[in-house]
């Protein structure tokens, strides 16, 4: 008797699995079909694109010459792009990485006048949407005069309040305040232990606020769409944009459509190649910010 | 949260020796009292600069009024009546609306189903569905709308091929009636793994004793999700509910990218965003603009707010 439930429970057990696996994999199929299509688009010339079924390659394989394309229509400026694209993200990443920690450091580690009704007031900024403040930065940007200017992209995107809060949790966790007294002991200064004692302690935290800063730049849009008006300044999505509006416009008879999808196969290489390599980083600050 | 642990960790103060201490309370007291605003000056400086800064200038653009003959006027509350009357922007808002309806539950509910059976372990190749799910969150979503625009698109979309090869009429996914779920379909596409790897992460963290004391219990899968896991889960619901209502109310990357591919469909007013976006850069009605921008932001921040507080409310009411 307990052998025959014993042999069910087996039996239901792999169903259970087996149909979980299928329900999982049906959806993995869906989130790859854009991604494929995108690789198979990708190797097509522009009269195939038209001619072939979507969702399988041509007999004539053209993605090297869609790539080369790709970086010489109007003059090469999609290198440009992409060129831009790493410096703002790198930039941007960075700043706000360094200025999280500071900032993070303090809240975690000292006792100051004002330091809960500033924290709360990050806090609250983590609400106020992003894009919401687009329109103001660029209100204050012109009146400034850093309108087609790279660094008005670049300077606002190193706010990150996000950043602080996670900063200040790990922080508070993750570095002993005895460590930091027997430095101050030793004569050491406040720069030197936050340099050579806290900025050792938190770099997990600190590649993972970086990461997100990174990819957040990376993806970045409508700030700069509505900053930047000189082509050679464009980042990726911008100038790829502005290509897949020339192309679905007609584009003055151009066959641009292979040139936009070869052009956004490279743009997203980079960014999913760092998420695989670095998935350790993102998944915990995620995890954290699910936690708390 | 963090407010809360603060003292905690200050505590540990009290059970150095006698002497770090002094030393400590010697150096606070004096000349360093000013380390911890060197430390944050960076931060303030531009959260100063691109967050409080923007907001305070538009909330003063909005209330003055640029006219040929007189120049700059003040204007009060009149580009804030305007907004409320207009169509344009009501137009948006109600697109907003039903689109967050359509798209937030769909999505946040694929993320919880697909998370509670990753956490069960009862699926084959576990860590290949929790990356390869999530990795749209790393494709910009400009370029998730340009390659879902020409999925959807007539000309050489392969759901069109389908549909023509075997005699059907081609799916008119760009058009007025179904936008809205072709957009909802891209947005859900690049968020459900990130929400999902929220979602299992929070479920990682609950202890593993809990199972075990249910499974003896006699509670079926059912209810361990339902009566264990979804309370335990509900922080992290509520975190990804208002990201979600957020991004939904600022919707502005995939509709702009659309307007190319379907001009007739997406207006310039299709989303309050993309409204002000026309105001402001090709219209140059920048006072206007400011109210449009700050009104969105003010209806955003008090949504969250309120959402926040009555879902607090009712879980404390539901515990007691």
């Amino acid at each position: 008797m307990s052998m025959v439930g014993a042999v069910d429970a087996v039996v239901s057990y792999r169903r259970t699995r087996r149909r979980n696996t299928l329900l999982l994999g049906l959806f993995l199929i869906y989130t790859f079909v854009p991604l494929f299509y995108l690789v198979v688009a990708s190797t097509k010339s522009n009269l195939d694109l038209f001619s072939t079924f979507g969702l399988w390659f041509a007999s004539d394989f053209n993605l090297g010459n869609n790539l080369r394309d790709v970086f010489t229509f109007t003059n090469g400026v999609f290198g440009r792009w992409l060129l831009n694209t790493f410096l703002y993200a790198t930039a941007s990443a960075l700043g706000a990485a360094f200025v999280a920690t500071a900032a993070g450091y303090a809240f975690a580690k000292f006792h100051f006048r004002g330091r809960n009704t500033l924290f709360a007031a990050i806090l609250g900024a983590i609400m106020i949407p992003q894009t919401a403040l687009v329109v103001p930065i660029y209100l204050l940007l012109a009146r400034a005069g850093l309108i087609d200017n790279p660094l008005g992209v670049i300077l606002p995107t190193m706010v990150s309040p996000i950043g602080v809060y996670l900063m200040r949790v790990y922080i508070e966790q993750g570095v002993d305040d005895a460590l930091l007294d027997a430095a101050r002991i030793d004569g050491a200064g406040e720069f030197r232990i936050f340099r050579s004692i806290v900025f050792r302690l938190v770099t997990p935290a600190f590649v993972t606020v970086l990461l997100l800063a990174f990819v957040a730049a990376w993806n970045n849009y409508f700030l700069p769409l509505i900053v930047l008006s000189t082509p050679e300044y464009y980042p990726l999505t911008v100038g790829l944009s502005s290509w897949y509006q020339l192309a679905s416009a007609g584009g003055g008879g151009q066959a641009l459509f292979s040139i936009v999808l070869a052009g956004a196969l490279v743009s997203i290489v980079p960014v999913i190649v760092v998420f695989l390599m670095l998935q350790r980083y993102w998944q915990g600050g995620l995890a954290l910010g699910a936690v708390k | 949260m963090a407010a809360e642990r603060s003292p905690a960790s200050l505590g540990t103060a009290d059970t150095l020796p006698v002497a770090a201490s002094a030393v400590r309370g010697a150096r606070r007291a004096g000349e360093t009292a000013i380390v911890p605003y060197l430390f944050l000056a960076p931060f303030l400086l531009l959260f100063v600069a691109f967050v409080f800064a923007p907001l305070v200038y538009a909330l003063y653009m909005s209330v003055f009024r640029d006219t040929l003959v007189g120049g700059r006027q003040f204007s009060g509350l009149a580009n804030y009546i305007r907004a409320f009357a207009d169509a344009k922007f009501w137009d948006g808002i109600v697109n907003l609306l039903l689109f967050g309806i359509m798209q937030v539950p769909v999505m946040l509910g694929l993320a919880l189903l697909f998370a509670l059976v990753l956490d069960r372990g009862l699926v084959y190749g576990r860590s290949v569905f929790r990356l390869g799910l999530f990795i749209p969150y790393a494709v910009p979503s400009v370029i998730a709308a340009l390659i879902w625009g020409y999925l959807y698109g007539p000309a050489f979309g392969p759901f069109s091929q389908i549909a023509r090869a075997i005699g059907l009429p081609p799916p008119d996914f760009l058009s007025d009636r179904w936008m809205l779920v072709s957009l909802a379909n891209i947005v859900s596409w690049e968020f459900i793994g990130y929400n999902m790897v929220i979602y299992y992460a929070a479920l990682k963290a609950i202890p593993s004793d809990l199972h075990e004391a249910a499974v003896i219990d006699g509670a079926s899968a059912w209810q361990y999700a339902w009566r264990v896991q979804l309370p335990l889960l509900w922080p992290a619901i509520l975190l990804t509910i208002i990201f979600s209502i957020n991004g939904t109310l600022q919707l502005f990357n995939e509709p702009f990218l659309m307007r190319a591919a379907a001009p007739q469909v997406i207006g310039t007013s299709y989303t309050p965003n993309i409204y002000a976006y026309y105001l402001a850069a090709a219209n140059q009605q920048y006072n206007y603009a400011a109210a449009i921008s700050f009104v969105l932001g003010a209806v955003i921040a008090t949504i969250a707010y309120l959402f926040t507080v009555a879902t607090n409310r009712g879980r404390r009411g539901r515990l007691r």
